[in-house]
């Protein structure tokens, strides 16, 4: 029962109207946990009593990294469905995500290395956490290019989830690293939550925003498998239908 | 509160406004171009489903 319900869910039509459905609930709380985070961490939030201002990088540092290893296991995950139990609606799921994960790499590199300049007097060094979270973007850049050089919907998908899940393995290895070796990365803040290390004027906001960020990421993860599945369905009736439907509006 | 010294950033100014402005530009381009291409794709769907109905 559950089951067929699922089915039905995830089969591309369905997804493309209860996604479209949502799409303006996402949008309008994606805007506003923007906006309060963002208050918070450049208003509320004091400055750090070791690194002054510049702290205020964490906001948009701490939330693309996490969302960067996040994005790869929905990537991998979804992949595996498509892989697995032959769902459609996976293999949208892992191309239409592998875009936005190699951005969020791409800015946790870059705001951290801003951060790493003035805080450690080095854009970039060759540590376990910077080299791993590096691995990681030429992951995703490795699963984008496959793509686009293998022609064949199918073979392609299966060939990406195999390589998104053979990768997965470095994705403890970035988590763990700045336990496992010694590195510049300064250690976790906030997953030690017995004892926080961090105050609470400085921790809300670095929630709300990773809760924005995560917000902005389905939002977006759904046009993008919308537009994945217009592609692909473009000859079916129902696409049709939409089509006209929308040009008549 | 916004004031000079708010843009100073305590001299970390540079570092600070380049981190988020440039998390700001990745991300508005990416909420803008696939809800364009969305809307593209649909336009060229219908024009082309028309056409076909148009031949019939």
């Amino acid at each position: 029962m559950i089951l067929t319900r699922f089915h039905k869910y995830a089969s591309p039509k369905y997804f493309y109207s209860w996604s479209l459905k949502l799409r303006p609930w996402l949008a309008t709380a994606c805007v506003l946990l923007f906006v309060s985070g963002l208050v918070g961490a450049l208003f509320l939030a004091p400055a750090d009593y070791q690194q002054g201002e510049s702290f205020r990088i964490i906001y948009v540092h701490v939330p693309a990294a996490w969302m960067s290893l996040f994005i790869y296991m929905v990537m991998a995950a979804s992949g595996a469905l498509g892989l697995i139990w032959r769902i459609k609606l996976g293999d949208v799921m892992a191309r239409a995500s592998a875009p936005l994960g190699a951005w969020f790499t791409f800015l946790a590199l870059v705001t951290g290395s801003l951060w790493g300049k003035p805080m450690w007097g080095t854009y970039w060094v060759w540590d376990a956490r910077l080299t791993s979270e590096l691995i990681l973007l030429f992951l995703y850049l490795g699963y984008i290019a496959l793509q686009g050089a293998i022609e064949d919907r199918r073979i392609a998908a299966r060939t990406g989830a195999i390589l998104a899940l053979v990768g997965t393995v470095n994705i403890p290895i970035i988590h763990y690293s700045v336990e496992w070796w010694n590195t510049l990365h300064q250690g976790p803040t906030v997953s030690k939550l017995d004892v926080p290390s961090i105050d609470t004027t400085m921790l809300v906001p670095l929630l709300i925003m990773s809760l924005a960020y995560t917000c902005y990421f389905i939002t977006i993860l759904f046009t993008r498998a919308r537009c994945e599945i217009l592609e692909f369905e473009r000859n079916t009736s129902w696409v049709k239908e939409r089509a006209l439907q929308m040009e008549a509006v | 509160m916004i004031n000079e010294q708010f843009f100073a950033m305590g001299g970390y100014a540079f570092y600070v406004w380049l981190s988020y402005g440039l998390s700001t530009v990745i991300l508005l381009l990416n909420a803008v171009l696939p809800a364009r291409k969305e809307r593209k794709l649909l336009l060229a769907i219908a024009e082309r489903s028309r056409e076909k109905a148009t031949i019939k």
